[in-house]
């Protein structure tokens, strides 16, 4: 391990200091920078940060070990983090890692001897359609395969950096399939805030209303209602939030409207901005889409030379707004709303106890928006084209059209636009799904759909979506996909509140025991117990779902649990003939001797 | 003090409970003197909401009580048989996610943890433990930290901030990995400027944080909760000659 004096991590990360000024909402993004230049976290650094910033030391390490690709110990100086999402593993990309890991002398998780390489694997990229995927130092890496870790192996070993790495291994396609009205009607920038300005606050409020359009991140919340509730609440600053933390494992919409839509995102933003007062927006990208960023600069760059960010919009003299980048860096509990305004404080992404709720007390206290990027696009048409024509589209409850993230068992995976009402068999039939046996709605949080219910109707009155469609074929082993779901759980909780921090671990010792054919009846019992502690008890949505996956099975497919077990009334998790493992490593025996009988 | 206009009420289980706007469910029913068990709140701070112990229903909805605020109208059913019994669970899995051993602990007879247990007629811990593997900070001349009974309260860290003025904890770390952090470099204890008449170092409810040289003063058998339930005790903590 390389040894840092303190000055000179003190000098190196001095400039960086200064340039963020000594405020700790900056916290995240400062310890971002520090891993890039150290490819960890020093602990001089810490001090240096806490000092410079005024808060406990404890605050500083606090955030740093609370975030994925932070890290409080060295890894490599070329990070490969392997998507562990189940359409990747379906990919391939367990495998892929192996050969990656053998191929250069390695083991996950560890870093080697030289400093130069580390692998591991990561929560979902956000690459379901074009997997496997992997992140390299933050940037996306698309459609691996062994060729391709051949060749990057070589770049490694010639330390070629990873900005001059062939951009054939970064390309990222958008894979619209199907157009609806969102995607199919590119917006002339500037258009629907002429329309709203036009219209005037109070008239666009009305429209908005009229639209009927409910929250696209998954709950369905009156949009209408929320901004109003945000409008009438008291604060001496107003924020709007657009939420870009899309890590729901298997949803990759966000990633298409922020690289192509970018503008109607913007739209939509500036739109609530005007309508609740806010004079500053936060567009909070996941870490994962770092790879997004230049990109929504340059757009965001290009709206401001256009008269369309920034003082007096379009020569309005009280219109000033404007729009931060915030990077996450790989927590998906931060797609939480309220753990998502800690996570723009610079803080452990923890959510918070509501009320009160970010409309009336969010960022720094003050009201806050906090918008889907696909919500705030719709946003934008709505004004353009009025609510009528919005609500004219979908089903009554559920006006408008959807985007559908669509990966898994299918031959056109990609983003399909449909309006609500749609079926689930027509989805299949439309993305050349391969005699399809079980459908994930929703990511690992949502709802495991059998053949059966193929029938059932994609809105909010019948299945509500973030968008997330997974496909699985007949003969996966739908067990393996719930196992992976779980240990996705165990990995996200934030390890606040006592039912999600220690039920997803149980959750997750108790599917392996059975996928590791030790499970008995009685585990399927333990399993709802802990799955009926964690719904009604946890602290947010992430332990209030983290138990669908299992519930869904046991429910829909009990067949697959059942064929696993032993069929005792209890069989122990301890296996005594894998107790022995360690003894055969050091002793490097293998033989029939070396195992019980 | 009088109360000066007690006219809004909610009910718990029945029976009905007046409070005052700003008050949350616990701080109402505490004051009426009915129970709810509870871990990490204290009523000399603000509430946090971790150890969801005292989880009621309200109009079947299920919260936490120290975090709620109370409204008009709320039917709340606390002392039941099923919230009993989802916090014995939950009790089963503080248990199981540390190193517990009452028998051989210091703080047996005075732990909240197990009295919550006694209280919730918890037999056994009922899920495989996890043995997870942590050291014990003996660096301070007064004071040991032993992270093995450390339920992640946060007490300590909201004493030490709000009380003492002083931060020597934080949380590191995520999920089942969440630690109680240390203000130091070193992250030893010895090496920060916590006291043993901080308050710190007075709250915990288990003996993650334990006085040096005060080992078995008290005889296990005479100890507090070897007589009283965790109810009586947290409500006599209440009273205003205990201040």
């Amino acid at each position: 391990m390389q040894t840092y004096e303190l000055s000179k991590i003190e000098q190196q990360i001095a400039p960086l200091l200064t340039r963020y000024g000594g405020e700790s909402n900056m916290l995240l993004q400062i310890l971002r920078e520090v891993q890039e230049i150290f490819n960890f976290i020093p602990p001089d650094a810490i001090t240096a940060i806490a000092d410079h910033l005024g808060v406990p030391r404890t605050d500083v390490e606090g955030v740093a070990s609370f975030y994925s690709f932070l890290s409080l110990t060295p890894v490599g100086e070329y990070r490969i983090l392997f998507s562990s999402s189940v359409t990747d593993q379906m990919q391939g990309s367990s495998e892929l890692m192996q050969y990656f890991c053998q191929k250069l002398w390695l083991e996950p998780g560890k870093v080697s001897e030289d400093n130069l390489l580390s692998v591991d694997s990561t929560s979902c990229t956000g690459m379901s359609d074009q997997g496997p995927a992997a992140l390299v130092n933050g940037y996306a890496l698309t459609n691996l395969n062994q060729e391709r870790l051949d060749l990057i192996a070589d770049l490694v070993r010639d330390r070629r950096p990873v900005g001059d790495w062939p951009s054939i291994l970064f390309e990222v396609k958008d894979n619209i399939r199907r157009s609806g009205t969102l995607l199919g009607d590119p917006l002339v920038p500037g258009n629907a805030i002429k329309e709203m300005l036009r219209r005037g606050s109070a008239e666009t409020m009305l429209e908005i209303e009229r639209s009927g359009l409910r929250g696209r991140g998954g709950a369905g919340f009156s949009v209408a209602k929320k901004w109003s509730l945000c409008q009438d609440s008291p604060g001496q600053d107003r924020y709007i939030v657009c939420n870009a933390d899309e890590g729901e494992p298997g949803t990759f919409k966000d990633r298409v409207l922020l690289n192509s839509y970018m503008d109607l995102v913007c739209e939509g933003m500036t739109i609530g901005a005007r309508i609740i007062g806010a004079k500053k927006g936060f567009l909070y990208l996941r870490g994962e889409y770092l790879y997004l960023r230049h990109k929504i600069e340059q757009v965001l760059a290009r709206r401001r030379t256009a008269g369309l960010l920034g003082k007096s919009i379009l020569g309005e003299l009280d219109f000033d707004f404007d729009i931060e980048i915030h990077l996450g860096a790989g927590a998906y509990i931060c797609g939480e709303e309220s753990a998502l305004i800690e996570s723009l404080e610079g803080k452990r992404g923890r959510p918070r106890n509501r009320p009160p709720f970010p409309v009336s007390q969010g960022y720094l206290g003050q009201p806050t928006l906090v918008d889907n990027v696909e919500t705030l696009a719709c946003i934008a048409q709505i004004i353009v084209h009025g609510g009528e024509w919005f609500s004219s589209i979908g089903t009554l409850e559920s006006s408008g059209s959807k985007l559908l993230s669509i990966a898994g068992d299918c031959s056109m995976p990609g983003i399909y636009e449909y309006p609500f009402g749609i079926s689930l068999q027509e989805v299949l039939d439309d993305c050349g799904a391969e005699d399809p046996y079980a459908v994930q709605v929703s990511g690992p949080s949502g709802v495991l759909i059998s053949s059966k219910e193929f029938r059932r109707l994609i809105c909010f009155e019948d299945l509500p979506t973030s968008g997330a469609i997974t496909i699985f074929k007949r003969g996966r082993d739908i067990l393996s996909v719930v196992q992976n779901f779980t240990h996705f759980f165990a990995e996200e909780s934030c390890g606040f509140c006592t039912p999600c921090r220690v039920g997803t671990q149980l959750q997750k010792k108790l599917v392996d025991k059975i996928v590791n054919d030790h499970g008995a009846a009685c585990d399927l019992e333990e399993l709802k117990k802990i799955g009926h502690i964690m719904k009604g008890m946890s602290h947010c949505g992430l332990g209030h779902t983290a138990s669908n996956p299992v519930m869904d099975l046991l429910e829909k497919f009990p067949d697959v649990y059942q064929e696993r077990l032993k069929g005792l009334e209890f069989e122990p998790d301890f296996d005594l003939d894998a107790a022995l493992e360690t003894a055969r490593n050091i002793t490097g025996r293998d033989d029939s001797w070396a195992h019980l009988p | 003090m009088g109360p000066p206009s007690l006219s809004k009420v909610i009910t718990i289980d029945g029976q009905s409970i007046p409070f005052i706007d700003g008050q949350t469910i616990m701080d109402a029913a505490l004051a009426a003197g009915v129970y709810i068990l509870h871990l990490c709140h204290n009523p000399q701070f603000k509430p946090h909401g971790s150890c969801k112990l005292c989880t009621v229903s309200v109009n079947d909805r299920k919260v936490t009580a120290c975090t709620m605020p109370a409204a008009e109208g709320m039917v709340v059913e606390n002392n039941t048989h099923e919230l009993n019994a989802d916090r014995k669970v939950l009790v089963q899995m503080l248990f199981v996610e540390g190193n517990h051993i009452c028998p051989a602990c210091e703080a047996s007879g005075n732990c909240q943890l197990q009295a919550a247990a006694y209280y919730l007629s918890m037999m056994s811990p009922k899920f495989t433990q996890f043995y997870p593997s942590y050291e014990v900070d003996a660096s301070h001349p007064d004071v040991f930290l032993d992270l093995n009974r450390c339920i992640l309260c946060e007490l300590c860290v909201r004493a030490s901030r709000e009380v003492d003025g002083k931060s020597v904890f934080g949380i590191s770390g995520r999920g089942i990995g969440t630690r109680l952090a240390v203000n130091s470099e070193s992250g030893r204890l010895g090496d920060t400027h916590f006291s043993v008449s901080d308050s710190a170092a007075h709250i915990c409810p288990t003996g993650a944080i334990l006085i040096k040289r005060q080992g078995y003063k008290i005889p296990i058998g005479q100890r507090t909760f070897d007589h009283k339930n965790i109810s009586e005790v947290q409500m006599e903590l209440l009273e205003p000659d205990h201040e």
